[in-house]
Order: structure tokens, then C-alpha cells, then sequence
């Protein structure tokens, strides 16, 4: 064969062979479409897109696809984008919207540098998680707060910061309950509680009380003062630990007698922080509330 | 049988393509931070590149060598692959979602990837029939599969360890996948097809 004509048969081979792959895929685009409802798009584009899996789908896209196709998946477990994208997506999804209970992050230790006593001394990754692996964590409570910040870390929407003492602090104006924090913390020290809560147990440890107060000054002991003394009956103790009851807490308590009472001062009133936000269910808590400090 | 057997063995592990031909090594370290992922990717791999194994065999020995065209080679694997990649996505997508949303980022990932290309050309070179090139592109699957396992699972060890800040990311995987590939050519040698 001469050059031309190689050249020739080179030119109609690839033709025909791009030709051919050209078809089949241009045929195939068509045998195998799939139509995708717009309206997911409609619904991803209303999300926060903070992608934190709060909803638990992967992401704000695979939830807008399972809120659209699955009658079943409610319209409002959107937690950052709290009543008013769950009242879009039920409205464009034509499903009832029920009412997003707005939560913030708590972090349930107070055991700083100062007040908890450390095992040893911790040279190795500065992550909570690496770090509980060596016999529970540095801290001599093996249930508070590691404090290395890993919720820090992967806190998608800016809201928490260290504190110089060592323990996470929660910006409830931006945090939005998604519980990334929570899911993180290899301790489950960090819960998540309604807005407009009163008190909250700022204490993790489930030892008794004995070995609570040996390692920390703000521990809570299980002593149960906080039941006795909590009229409505919120707070029951729990393997070691006071339990609040926060639905109780919320709707019918405007007293908190506990918070007086604790002799450690484990029950806090940390929440005060939290009523800032203005909520219309807790506005009234809030007017008791200074009243009580002021006095 | 045993012949088929061979090359199975040969291509998975004496002659493992990532650890001991260095081809791939772009979604091998791209794709192994975690296990799940990489497990994906090896399944994705090992099916795409036995079936345009199969095709490009069928392609060579029906339509280039008939015209004495075999120096285009390169040049129509290339166009066969990314048009297969292509249409398996979309075969995939229609029929088995679940299975496109496990793969769904990396089959894409591979459309011209260097192990995905290098395999079936390897085949044709080496005068493989067709049962033997379709066997050989499973063990470069499988291979190419066992690596990245490995990899994904040191990796993720790798993360709590203490690792100097000069070496932290790619600079440990680096160093861990001459290692892999030190014990992987302990096996040279071994089987020779």
C-alpha cells in the first residue's frame, strides 16, 4: 500500500469507528434518559447547603431528592434552616409542615484547666478524638470534655470557639443544631437542647459521686438535691447524673430553685445565654427571669 | 485451566499494575483516604476494565488488523474507552441506581485513566486470545483493587498517627506506596507467563 492510500484507510477507519461510538452513544442517551424531577432543584436551591447531614442524607442535595420522591421523609428535617425552609419545602412538596423544634448545642462539662484534674500529660495529636484512645484522655474524668476542639474543628457554621480554659464555647446566635459537634466528640459530651430551656446539667460523668468530686470541683455528684427541690418534677438522677427533663423544663418551670441549690454548681444556668435569641416562647421565661436577678 | 489460573495470580499479585508497573497512581492516591471509597473505585475499575478488554480485543483483531491498521492502536482504544466509560455510566444509571450511586464519581473518574488504557493495550501486545486477555484484565482489576484497599486501610491508620508536619498528606503516601511496592517485587519473579 502506498502512503495515499493509508492515509485513506486511516481517515474512513477512524470515521467510521468515531461514527459508530457516536451513535451508539447518541442512541444510548436516548433508550437510557432519565428525566429528573425539577423540582429538586427547586428544593436543594432553598437549603442552607451547609452539607452538614443534619437531616441524615449525605447532603442537601440527596435530601431534596428523597424529600421530593419519598412521600414518607418529612419537610422539615432541615435543622439549620430551622421553620422557615421547612415551611418552603412543605409548601413546594405539598406536604404538612410541622413545627422544627429550634435546638442549640450544649456542652455538658465545666471541668476547665482549673476546676478538673489531669491523669497525665498529653504529647501526641492535638485531636480529641486521637487523644481518648490513650486511656480515655488526658483528663483524670474519663467522661468530661478532652478539650483539643475537634467540635471546633468541624463546627460547619462558625459557631463554636476555644476558650483559654480549655473548654468549647457556643455562639447560640449562629449555631443552628445541626450536631456535627456531637457527632464528632468521641466523649458525647456535647447534647443538644431546645431553646429557652432553663437549666442545663453542665456535668457528663456517670462515676459516683465520691470519685466525681476527687477529680473535679464542678462535677455533679448525684446527690439529688436538684429532685428535691425542682417543684414540677423535671429532674430525676440517672445513673450518677441529673437528668432535666427539658419539655418540662421549658413549657411549665419559670423558678429554677435547682440552679440555687446545687451545692457544686453543676446545674447551671448557662442557658441564659440562649434566651438572648429573641423566641417568642421564651420571652415570658426571660422577663422572670431578670426579675429573679435583679433581685 | 491452570494456565488461565496463572495469569489470574500472575496479574493480581506478581504482577500487580499500581504496585509493580506504577500505572494508575493518580486514583491511587486520589481515591484512598477512606476504605468505602476505595472499595467503590476498585469495583469500578475492575468491571470497566474487563469489558473494554473485551471490546478492544474484539476491535483490534476484527477491524485494525484486517486493514493492517495496527499502528493505530493508541489512537482507537482511546476513542473506544471514553465512549464505553460513557455509555456504561448511562446503562448504570437507568438500571441499577444503587449501584450508580456508589460508583457514580468514579466510573467518570477512569474514562481515559492510564491503568484502564494501559491494560488492554498490554493485551494486545502480548498476543493474548480472547479468554486470556478477558483474564488478565480481571487480575489487573483485582489488582489494582488490592492495592488500593491496602493503601485506603494504612491511610486511615495514618491519620491518628504522629506524623511530621513536613511529611503530613500525600508526602507519608508517597513513602508508603514505595514500601507497598518493596514488599509487592519480593513476588518478581515468581510466576513468569
Amino acid at each position: 500500500m502506498s502512503n495515499i492510500e493509508i492515509a485513506i484507510a486511516v481517515i474512513v477507519v477512524m470515521t467510521l469507528v468515531g461514527l459508530m461510538f457516536g451513535i451508539v452513544l447518541a442512541f444510548a442517551n436516548k433508550k437510557f434518559y432519565i428525566e429528573i424531577n425539577p423540582l429538586i432543584h427547586i428544593v436543594e436551591d432553598i437549603l442552607p447547603k451547609g452539607q452538614c447531614g443534619a437531616c441524615g442524607y449525605a447532603g442537601c442535595m440527596a435530601y431534596a431528592e428523597a424529600v421530593v420522591i419519598n412521600p414518607d421523609v418529612e419537610p422539615n428535617l432541615c435543622v439549620p434552616g430551622k421553620a422557615p425552609v421547612a415551611k418552603l419545602v412543605a409548601e413546594l412538596t405539598g406536604k404538612a409542615a410541622a413545627a422544627v423544634e429550634p435546638k442549640v448545642a450544649f456542652v455538658k462539662c465545666a471541668g476547665s484547666k482549673s476546676k478538673a484534674k489531669k491523669a497525665y500529660e498529653y504529647k501526641g495529636v492535638g485531636d480529641c478524638q486521637a487523644a481518648s484512645l490513650l486511656q480515655g484522655g488526658p483528663k483524670g474524668c474519663k467522661h468530661g470534655c478532652i478539650g483539643f476542639g475537634t467540635c471546633v474543628k468541624n463546627c460547619p457554621f462558625d459557631a463554636m470557639t476555644m476558650s483559654d480554659e480549655g473548654l468549647p464555647v457556643i455562639d447560640n446566635k449562629k449555631c443552628t443544631g445541626c450536631g456535627k459537634c456531637k457527632t464528632v466528640c468521641p466523649k458525647d459530651v456535647i447534647e443538644l437542647v431546645p431553646i429557652g430551656i432553663h437549666v442545663a446539667l453542665n456535668c457528663n460523668s456517670i462515676d459516683k459521686g465520691v470519685i466525681t468530686r476527687k477529680l473535679c470541683t464542678v462535677g455533679c455528684i448525684g446527690c439529688g438535691i436538684c429532685v428535691k427541690n425542682c417543684p414540677h418534677g423535671a429532674i430525676k438522677i440517672q445513673s450518677n447524673l441529673a437528668v432535666v427533663d427539658c419539655e418540662v423544663c421549658v413549657s411549665v418551670c419559670n423558678e429554677t430553685t435547682c440552679l440555687y441549690k446545687c451545692p457544686t454548681g453543676a446545674i447551671k444556668n448557662s442557658i441564659n445565654e440562649i434566651e438572648k435569641i429573641d423566641k417568642p416562647s421564651t420571652v415570658a421565661a426571660k422577663a422572670v427571669n431578670n426579675n429573679t436577678l435583679s433581685n | 485451566m491452570g494456565h488461565y489460573l496463572t495469569l489470574l495470580a500472575s496479574n493480581i499479585v506478581v504482577n500487580n499494575f499500581v504496585l509493580t508497573r506504577f500505572l494508575g497512581l493518580c486514583i491511587f492516591f486520589g481515591v484512598s483516604k477512606s476504605l468505602n471509597a476505595s472499595i467503590g473505585m476498585g469495583m469500578a475499575v475492575t468491571s470497566v476494565m474487563t469489558l473494554s478488554s473485551m471490546l478492544a480485543w474484539v476491535i483490534y483483531h476484527f477491524v485494525l488488523m484486517p486493514f493492517h491498521l495496527t499502528f493505530l492502536t493508541t489512537a482507537v482504544f482511546v476513542l473506544l474507552i471514553a465512549s464505553f466509560v460513557q455509555l456504561l455510566e448511562m446503562i448504570i444509571k437507568k438500571h441499577a441506581p444503587t449501584l450508580y450511586n456508589m460508583w457514580g464519581i468514579y466510573l467518570l473518574l477512569i474514562a481515559t485513566n492510564c491503568i484502564v488504557f494501559g491494560v488492554p493495550l498490554i493485551n494486545v501486545e502480548n498476543n493474548y486470545s480472547f479468554l486470556e486477555s478477558t483474564v488478565a484484565a480481571i487480575g489487573a482489576g483485582l489488582g489494582f483493587a488490592l492495592a488500593i484497599v491496602l493503601m485506603a486501610s494504612l491511610r486511615e491508620k495514618l491519620r491518628l498517627a504522629d506524623v511530621p508536619k513536613a511529611l503530613q498528606g500525600l508526602g507519608i503516601a508517597f513513602i508508603l506506596a514505595g514500601m507497598l511496592s518493596l514488599a509487592f517485587l519480593g513476588f518478581s519473579g515468581m510466576i513468569s507467563v
